[in-house]
């Protein structure tokens, strides 16, 4: 029992890590509306306002400050830096400067090296020499990858693999630093290491054994850490300021050591309104402080940065981290988890305007506080900065103590973590089998290998047949390259402080997903309900489509084609599972692109629903641009169609809408995407992206990016900054459907 | 009994309260000068549903429209008031609101009807002499003035629309009248008074039909906003 905990309810938190019984049993949940917030500090306007001539000059520099070429990024290789040491209520950089970043070659050499001479830099001798005797989790992934993974890796089958950079998308939990101390944690961790290996010392339990031995030293490094910016954390944390830091530390502790691709946050928000509800019960804290506490912690998180390549940002628009926070949702025993700390995460993109990160993810339930629910609403309408993810869907699944990973990967904290997987392309595999195994962008041929489809119209169920050929020739290809990266990242780029903020025993996921289903979904359609006749080259294989009349079309809530992209969501994820996966982790799928489905499509060839060759594919599980004809909510149905049952890493929708059309008045509009979400929630959708804004808007952004600098959208699980997303990425967001129903 | 359906809006937050699913009816009497569906005018073509039909159809959205509803525009729905009816009687079954949009401009014992079966109509008073409703639609304002008579009695709940046209009725006067024909009715709830826009010119151009108001400017938010704050309600 530590004195820290004084004032908090006890149960069996006390006995053992248990930081969800610790929240159950001490959070007070919050009904009411968002009127008790209180406005930024005078001291948080001028630390933002230092923040943001920061972010002005890391602009002018092409998004890049500075670099730090001659340490290895980790917990204790900088000196502490600062914004303003003497008004910064959360400190910790991830170099000795804010913005300034750290190389980390763990993930691969050559990605790290790219990416400081892109910006201008070269890597330090110190480094490069240091490298030359070890190896990365790229060079051990190459060692193994064998012919026909690196053809379907190379002609874009299978592309964005976590093969060349560190695979992210794993949760520690930030709070057990705060709740226990890291000593206790480090206790924890001796005492199942001993447990390793009773009665039979084989493989799996001598790597685990290893695994343990390198959490323990990071818990040591993180104490450490902390200890150069004047902490102990070695004890618990004893007031809300320290709770915040304490969580921090931790978070910041493993940015500096994982250049992951998604380095989420969790779910703070909740467990750190109990720190700030004891403070104000003992005096000490109000809420103008407890508002400034939270600014500054997601100050830092806005902080945030990694060393990417040009061509890793123009993939994904920017440079995301994907800082996830899920907010809200509901207890299982049918309390809300809203707290006044979840109003307070929201109230920061108006105390320091909207911002891409943290990615803000509200858990949605129909049983959410009215208050609440309308706050989230506002908030949409005059940041577009938010996501909702359905929590009556989840829940059941993942229980009330889960987190969003990146975009849309559920997992509970600190129990469950993820193999992330990228995705394959499935507009390509549709052509590569009318092709016989011949790939028309690239000119190569992969996989099986037949005649070309022999007759001048396609037949739907000649067609159907040749794509589960290819489709059980992929999946068993997709399921064996992430065996041989996520081996190798364990063994060359293991997240030894995230994995310590994990139960030893960890559930893992192997998160796998696909690209362009709207595409082949409409595609498949239009064989079966017009006639698509094939346009050959010289040398007979097919290039393009002749499509004569009309076809049903994902996104207007017509089954004939609804059904055929569940159909394909099924079939990928039953021929996936028959092949066992790493550490035997268990098979999930996505429709999630981020941003790449620009990058998708430009690698494939023209589709027989009209798409052009190199045209781009909707993102995540959207129907195609302007298809839509009913409506939005007829847009909406489709999408909630697609079953989670055998989609669990995710189904992104992303929705853009004229303010116009939610309503004439603030408050009608805010009643109406409540409505809206409560509606598409209730049909058993997983995610959705809300933009309220105008096409105009978007292209007076597009013209004069200048002028618009933190003009925010979300684009696919996630918000980026619009200036930072590539012209290509700028112009198909414009694109987009805007529904507008006048 | 079929309806004829022009189109169909899954989702509307602009004809009536909530977020509604709107159905636009086929055919049409009047031919405003400002009309922004003249392809809804011809009566007999559309897609044809039955009421049970159209109602499938509307569950799909129940999720959405608990605080909306559904709405049926025109074109005129008045011309085919025994389908929505039927189709509205059955809308009240599930529990789902009704909101009828129309000109008022047809009135037989369907029409009666259907008004026993409506939540809320939004009744567009068009122009507010004779003289110019005759003008500017081809039909005559007495009977909208009747219809709002049996609304009255009816006890339905009312929202009035009119479209502010430049040059047209953008004016006070027309406002006063507007205040004199309603200070009647106690069942109008709200009068809206819409902006005239030119969204429709594409919809000419392709139907090959002139707009009679090519030139007439849009009205602005703020001469609308004007004439509204002179609505006595």
């Amino acid at each position: 029992m530590f004195e820290q905990w004084n004032g908090f309810n006890g149960g069996n938190w006390q006995e053992k890590i248990n930081v969800s019984d610790f929240i159950f049993n001490n959070y007070k949940p919050y009904l009411g509306d968002a009127s008790f917030l209180k406005g930024a500090t005078q001291r948080t306007k001028d630390l933002y306002g230092k923040l943001q001539v920061l972010f002005d000059k890391e602009r002018e520099r092409d998004g890049v400050l500075d670099v730090d070429v001659d340490n290895v990024s980790s917990l204790t290789n900088y000196a502490p830096g600062y914004l303003d040491k003497d008004n910064e209520l959360i400190v910790g950089c991830q170099t000795n400067s804010p913005l300034k970043r750290g190389v980390n070659p763990f993930g691969g050499m050559r990605m790290a090296k790219n990416a400081c001479e892109a910006y201008g830099y070269k890597m330090g001798k110190k480094i490069e020499e240091e490298f030359s005797y070890r190896t990365t989790h790229n060079e051990g992934v190459f060692r193994v990858y064998n012919d026909e993974m690196r053809h379907a890796r190379h002609i874009g089958m299978i592309t964005g693999l976590p093969d060349a950079y560190g695979r992210g998308r794993i949760i520690g939990d930030y709070r057990r630093a705060a709740l226990y101390g890291v000593d206790k944690l480090i206790e924890e961790k001796e005492k199942d290491k001993n447990e390793v290996g009773r009665g039979l010392m084989d493989v799996d339990s001598i790597r685990l054994s290893e695994e343990l031995y390198q959490q323990i030293a990071f818990l040591k490094k993180l104490k450490e850490m902390a200890k150069m910016y004047g902490y102990d954390i070695s004890l618990p944390a004893q007031t809300a300021q320290e709770a915040f830091q304490w969580v921090y530390f931790a978070y910041l502790g493993a940015i500096k050591e994982q250049n992951g691709a998604a380095m989420s946050m969790g779910r703070v928000s909740t467990f750190l309104d109990i720190y700030i509800e004891r403070d104000i019960k003992n005096g000490i804290l109000d809420e103008e402080q407890a508002q400034e506490i939270v600014d500054h912690f997601v100050m830092k998180l806005r902080s945030a940065r990694h060393l990417r390549t040009p061509e890793y940002n123009e993939l994904f628009g920017g440079d995301p981290m994907w800082i996830t926070e899920s907010l809200g949702g509901m207890r299982e025993n049918g309390k809300t988890l809203v707290t006044k700390n979840s109003f307070r995460f929201l109230n920061t993109l108006y105390t320091m305007g909207s911002a891409p990160e943290p990615n803000l993810t509200v858990l949605w339930s129909e049983e959410l506080p009215q208050g609440f629910k309308e706050f989230c609403a506002k908030v949409s309408i005059d940041t577009d900065s938010i996501q909702y993810e359905n929590d009556d869907l989840m829940r059941p699944i993942y229980g009330d103590d889960y987190g969003i990973a990146c975009c849309v990967s559920a997992m509970q904290i600190g129990k469950q973590m993820q193999f992330f997987g990228a995705r394959c392309n499935l507009p390509k595999l549709l052509l590569l089998s009318i092709n016989g195994g011949y790939d028309n962008v690239s000119g190569e041929n992969i996989g099986p290998q037949m005649s070309v489809y022999p007759d001048e119209v396609l037949d739907y169920n000649k067609v159907i047949a040749r794509l589960s050929i290819y489709r059980e020739w992929l999946c068993n290809l997709y399921v064996n390259t992430m065996n041989v990266i996520h081996y190798m990242h364990d063994k060359y780029a293991y997240e030894k402080l995230q994995m310590a903020l994990h139960d030893t025993d960890v559930h893992r996921f192997m998160a796998f997903g696909v690209a362009g289903l709207s595409c082949i979904a409409d595609s498949l359609s239009a064989i079966k309900y017009a006639k698509v006749s094939v346009v050959r080259d010289e040398k007979g294989h097919v290039v393009d489509f002749e499509t004569e009349g009309d076809f049903p079309k994902f996104g207007n809530d017509d089954n004939r084609v609804d059904t055929i992209a569940m159909n394909l969501l099924q079939g990928v994820y039953e021929e996936l599972k028959k092949t066992p996966t790493y550490k035997n982790a268990e098979h999930t799928l996505s429709a999630l692109t981020i941003t790449s489905n620009v990058m998708y499509g430009k690698k494939t060839g023209s589709t027989p629903d009209g798409r052009k060759k190199g045209e781009p594919f909707a993102p995540g599980a959207n129907p195609m641009h302007n298809r839509e004809k009913n409506g939005a909510l007829a847009s909406l149905n489709s999408v909630a169609k697609l079953p989670y049952r055998c989609c669990r890493d995710g189904i992104s929708n992303t929705f853009s809408i004229i303010p116009e059309s939610l309503g004439k008045s603030d408050t009608q509009r805010v009643e109406n995407l409540v409505s809206i979400l409560d509606g598409y929630f209730h049909n058993s959708a997983h995610h959705i992206n809300i933009n309220v804004i105008n096409r105009e808007k978007l292209m007076a952004a597009f013209e004069n990016p200048e002028m618009y600098p933190n003009l925010t959208i979300r684009v696919s699980g996630y918000a980026v900054n619009f200036h930072k997303l590539s012209r290509e990425q700028q112009k198909e967001v414009i694109s987009r459907t805007f529904h507008t129903s006048l | 009994m079929n309806g004829y359906i022009n189109s169909f809006q899954s989702m509307g937050t602009v004809d009536g309260p909530g977020v509604r699913c709107v159905i636009f009816m086929q055919g049409c009497p009047l031919r405003c000068v400002y009309c922004h569906n003249p392809e809804t005018w011809v009566t007999g073509t559309g897609v044809q549903v039955t009421p049970k039909e159209m109602l499938n159809r509307i569950k799909r959205y129940k999720s959405y429209i608990s605080k909306g509803g559904v709405t049926v525009s025109g074109g005129e729905a008045l011309l085919q008031a025994r389908f929505v009816k039927e189709f509205f009687a059955m809308c009240r079954e599930e529990r789902i609101h009704t909101a009828l949009d129309t000109s008022g401009c047809i009135i037989n014992d369907d029409v009666h009807d259907l008004l026993d079966v409506t939540d809320l109509c939004l009744l567009d008073i068009k122009m507010t002499t004779p003289e110019e409703y005759k003008k500017y639609t081809g039909v005559s304002l007495n009977t909208v003035l009747k219809f709002l008579d049996i609304l009255q009695e009816k006890s339905i709940d009312t929202w009035i629309r009119q479209v502010i046209v430049p040059d047209i009725n953008d004016n006070f006067d027309n406002i006063d009248r507007l205040n004199d024909i309603l200070r009647r009715y106690n069942i109008v709830k709200k009068v809206e008074l819409l902006p005239f826009r030119k969204l429709c010119l594409e919809k000419y151009k392709e139907m090959g039909k002139p707009f009679p108001l090519a030139d007439t400017p849009e009205a602005t938010p703020k001469a609308v906003a004007q004439l509204q704050k002179a609505v006595i309600l």
